[in-house]
């Protein structure tokens, strides 16, 4: 269960990225929402979804928005998670955020971040507005129903609460070490 | 007259048994669903195959095995959640297949990626086994 509840402040992070820099929450203050997205490679769901969080960022970068995703996942079992595999990942999709490597596992854990992708959207004063589902179908993009991630990013950018705060993130377990 | 209605029986006798034939050979089929219950989509895809065996109006056993520890999971060559498994095939064999308690990523025939295979990949799987079946006579 997330550590976070709806209304708490950010945890900050500070990890390296696929670009070759370090990536902090500092850098992105001044930004009208960020969405750290617990990501990885090798995850269907996350595989399922990559294309449509590709597209969220293109459609709110101009806005002020910024997605963050983040690998926690042990790379000594799951070796396709690995920060070089990242990386080829982030070129091949063409990644348009930044994609960073929780190596210890500590920002997942302070977070409680359970799935990947799991998502936890805050507004530009660090506080977070929505949790869980990118949207509600993992499986066919043209059958959503329920934009749960773009929803709450509208409302956010509108100064308003989400429709829905909170949602049961779908998709692989975090794997621990 | 008496030979029109002998050739009628005839035919309807040889379509029994080309159906009995069809139906003993359908049965012979081995339907295994392995899954790791961590793995959301493990539910819906057993639906799915479900609905492709009542449509194919295949009346066969499906043994459902959980699998839980990454032991199991080398023993029983799961190469991820969920397979489907029918007379001991893949009905889609991963090209590099690597055992262990994982959610599968499934390409669909329009080259995305899911967490579970489509109807007509599942069907396809089926339908290959019973025509296998179907041939051995």
């Amino acid at each position: 269960m997330a550590n976070l509840k709806i209304g708490d402040g950010v945890i900050p992070f500070d990890l390296p990225g696929v670009d070759g820099k370090q990536h902090s929450y500092a850098d992105y203050r001044g930004k009208s929402a960020v969405a750290v997205i617990f990501s990885c490679n090798h995850c269907p769901y996350v595989r399922a979804w990559e294309d449509r969080i590709v597209q969220i960022q293109a459609d709110y970068s101009g806005k002020g928005v910024q997605l963050v995703a983040i690998n926690s996942n042990d790379v000594s079992k799951y070796p396709d998670d690995s920060f070089p595999k990242m990386k080829e990942r982030a070129r091949e999709k063409h990644f348009n955020f930044p994609y960073l490597y929780d190596e210890t596992q500590k920002l997942a854990r302070a977070y409680g971040a359970e799935r990947t992708p799991e998502v936890f959207l805050f507004d530009g004063s660090g506080t977070l507005r929505y949790h869980g589902m990118i949207d509600d179908n993992y499986d066919d993009p043209s059958a959503v129903r329920a934009k749960y991630l773009r929803d709450a990013l509208d409302a956010v950018l509108n100064g308003k609460p989400p429709p829905v705060a909170e949602t049961r993130p779908v998709g692989c377990t975090i794997k621990w070490k | 007259m008496k030979c029109f209605f002998r050739e009628k029986r005839n035919y309807h006798v040889e379509a029994r048994q080309v159906r009995d034939v069809r139906n003993a050979r359908v049965k012979e089929l081995e339907i295994r669903f392995l899954y790791y219950e961590e793995c959301p989509s493990h539910e819906e895809t057993l639906e799915r195959l479900r609905k492709v065996l009542k449509e194919e109006r295949i009346e066969a056993d499906i043994e459902v095995v959980k699998v839980e520890t990454d032991e199991q999971a080398k023993k029983l060559r799961f190469p991820g959640s969920p397979t489907i498994l029918v007379n001991g095939h893949d009905i889609d064999p991963p090209s590099k297949p690597e055992y262990g308690l994982s959610c599968r990523a499934y390409q669909l025939e329009d080259g995305r990626i899911s967490p579970l295979p489509s109807v007509s990949m599942i069907r396809r799987g089926v339908r290959a086994a019973v025509d296998k079946n179907l041939k051995r006579g």
